[in-house]
């Protein structure tokens, strides 16, 4: 556990810059035609940004469309149809937005949309680019790799866990940075195993640290 | 004059060292600001603060102002309004007037530098004699329904930025350009929003004449039917039948005709009951103001019509529950059930009003959660952190 790694771990934080689209969705139906419209950049901002925005203390609707059809339009049963839609499980975005079309679709059929939304209230499609903020923070080893784990930004952990993995269908770097640098195979699959739906970042966090400190312990052993 | 370093007893941790790392990555690039004036609140208000602390970070940061003569104010103020969805009629002659005076501002500023961010609409045709550099337009009002031919002749200045930025999503006009989101902030350390002790809060509220013997319900808003005021001593009296409250209602009305009419309305309605308190109050009346937040039981802003509007975030700061209307930014600071009530009734923020009161537990929970919310989303480090992202993006 003392082995020192080449190259060393570097803690990236990250900003997320919105843009609009000036795409928006008045009712039920015009938000199933949009997300078949709207770029891919766009479905990944309203699903998986989702856990870069969302906070503890409000309630988890899953993804912004969930959010939007519970608050705005107040339709329940669609909420939950589309707050249940896991983003990790998908492996595409395109496979993602066409589930989403179809729950929508399957949703609508013989059903008229509720009425139409005052132009405030409506779901206004948004994408994002991503700043990378480098931390200034490394680690050469699985201690070191810890102490930042424990102390860096929270966007360092959307960056590692979430934005790499699923936009850049990258390997998360963390996983990759154990197994290739200190030879931690067995971690590294317990930290792509990790589940980062629908809980918070700290909480994703935590529960990394509690991987490392089990990996720390067995170590000394 | 706050530094960074004393946003950090206010911030979340580490927000102001991950603000340093971001501002290594345009340290030495030269930033230029320009509005149409320096004082007031919204675009101004913000540079105040925020331009102090960018120099430090090493952006080397500078603001200009642009000027002309009346006419040029005239068609200024009317073009904005326009922009805002009123109706206004602009003279082909008045219209040519401002872009000839903004190209007169374009020869006497130095418009020199790496990123030129220019706020609002007086100044926005500049543009037009940009040399270098990235230009980005900054728009702090809501735009989409800008009346249509006064859109079309300022999109043709606008389309000619690299960027645009809005305050929410919606705010938008039509436009070929990228166009961001970056949600306007409050300081946490000015004079608006910082720390009074309670025997401050006292003394204020003594010489506004506010007795604090009940509890208060507060507005601050311009004296607008678009805040509606009304609207708020109609909910208040229908409060008031079951609990022993106050209401305050602080404000400006800024000489405008309509507003000094609803004034006059409402110093009546507080002739005939003691318990509503009119202010006017004068816009640099910040310490006041934030000493009627900090008073109030529960603070309303029960709009109808508004922009980003930063009352409710003013007063989730202080650790307060906001009943406010569903218009503009209003929805998005107040996250309904956990910091407050979104109504869109006068009989709605009665009903929310009577529910706090009668489940007073609610309401320092309700403004414990509103002052975290407003801790990581509406403060100026936030706005630092977006405004340097946008920044490097655009440098890059």
């Amino acid at each position: 556990m003392t082995t020192r790694a080449v190259p060393p771990f570097r803690f990236t934080g990250c900003v997320e810059l919105r843009q609009t689209l000036d795409v928006h969705a008045l009712d039920e139906r015009e938000l199933m035609h949009r997300i078949g419209e709207v770029p891919a950049d766009s479905i990944f901002f309203h699903t998986f940004g989702y856990f870069l925005r969302h906070r503890a203390f409000t309630t988890a609707y899953g993804n912004d469309f969930a959010r939007w059809a519970a608050i705005e339009i107040g339709d329940h049963a669609l909420a939950e149809r589309l707050a249940v839609v896991d983003p990790f499980a998908f492996s595409t975005l395109e496979a993602l937005r066409e589930h989403l079309v179809t729950i929508l679709q399957d949703h609508l059929r013989g059903r008229e949309a509720k009425g139409r939304m005052e132009f405030d209230r409506g779901f206004h499609f948004q994408q994002s680019h991503i700043v990378e903020v480098p931390l200034g923070l490394s680690a050469e080893t699985l201690v070191e790799f810890r102490a930042g784990l424990a102390t860096v930004d929270e966007s360092a952990i959307y960056l590692h866990t979430v934005e790499t993995r699923a936009r850049e269908r990258r390997a998360d770097p963390f996983a990759a940075w154990l197994r290739s640098a200190l030879g931690l195979g067995e971690l590294a699959e317990k930290f792509e195993r990790i589940d980062p739906y629908l809980t918070t970042l700290e909480r994703i966090r935590g529960r990394l640290l509690g991987l490392v400190d089990v990996a720390l312990e067995e170590g000394r052993r | 004059m706050s530094r960074i370093d004393d946003y950090r007893r206010v911030a979340i941790p580490g927000a102001v060292d991950f603000i340093l790392k971001l501002a290594e990555q345009v340290k030495g690039r030269r930033f230029l600001h320009v509005t149409g004036g320096r004082l007031g609140g919204g675009a101004a208000e913000t540079l105040r603060a925020a331009g102090p602390i960018l120099s430090e970070l090493g952006v080397d940061t500078r603001w200009e102002v642009t000027g002309g003569d009346n006419a040029y104010y005239t068609t200024a103020r009317s073009l904005q309004a326009a922009l805002e969805g009123a109706e206004r009629v602009l003279s082909e002659e008045g219209l040519a007037r401002w872009v000839d005076m903004n190209g007169l501002n374009a020869k006497k500023l130095d418009l020199e530098a790496d990123v030129t961010v220019v706020h609002d609409s007086q100044p926005a045709s500049l543009v037009s004699a940009r040399d270098g550099g990235r230009w980005v337009w900054r728009c702090h009002f809501d735009c989409s329904s800008a009346q249509a031919g006064p859109w079309a002749f300022f999109r043709r200045f606008v389309d000619q930025y690299d960027a645009a930025v809005f305050p929410l999503p919606g705010f938008e006009g039509r436009l070929g350009i990228p166009m961001y989101v970056v949600p306007p902030s409050i300081d946490p350390l000015s004079e608006r929003n910082g720390d009074l002790t309670p025997r401050e809060v006292s003394e204020i509220l003594m010489a506004l004449g506010v007795a604090r013997d009940k509890p208060l319900l507060v507005q601050v808003a311009r004296f607008a039917r678009a805040h509606d005021p009304l609207g708020v001593v109609n909910a208040y009296r229908l409060v008031k039948k079951h609990h022993d409250v106050r209401l305050v209602l602080a404000g400006t009305a800024d000489g405008d005709p309509e507003r000094l009419e609803l004034l006059s309305h409402l110093l009546e309605v507080a002739q005939e009951d003691r318990d509503v308190v009119v202010l006017e109050l004068p816009p640099e009346a910040h310490r006041q103001v934030n000493a009627l937040q900090r008073a109030a039981t529960i603070v309303l802003q029960k709009s109808v019509r508004a922009g980003f509007e930063l009352g409710p975030a003013e007063a989730m700061w202080k650790g307060k529950p906001v009943v406010g209307g569903y218009a503009g930014g209003l929805a998005q600071q107040i996250i309904t059930n956990v910091t407050g009530y979104t109504v869109h009734s006068v009989e709605g923020a009665a009903f929310r009003i009577r529910h706090l009161l009668n489940n007073p537990e609610l309401i320092p929970r309700m403004g414990a959660a509103g002052r975290e919310h407003v801790r990581r989303s509406l403060l100026i480090t936030r706005e630092l952190v977006d405004d340097l992202a946008l920044g490097v993006h655009l440098t890059q």
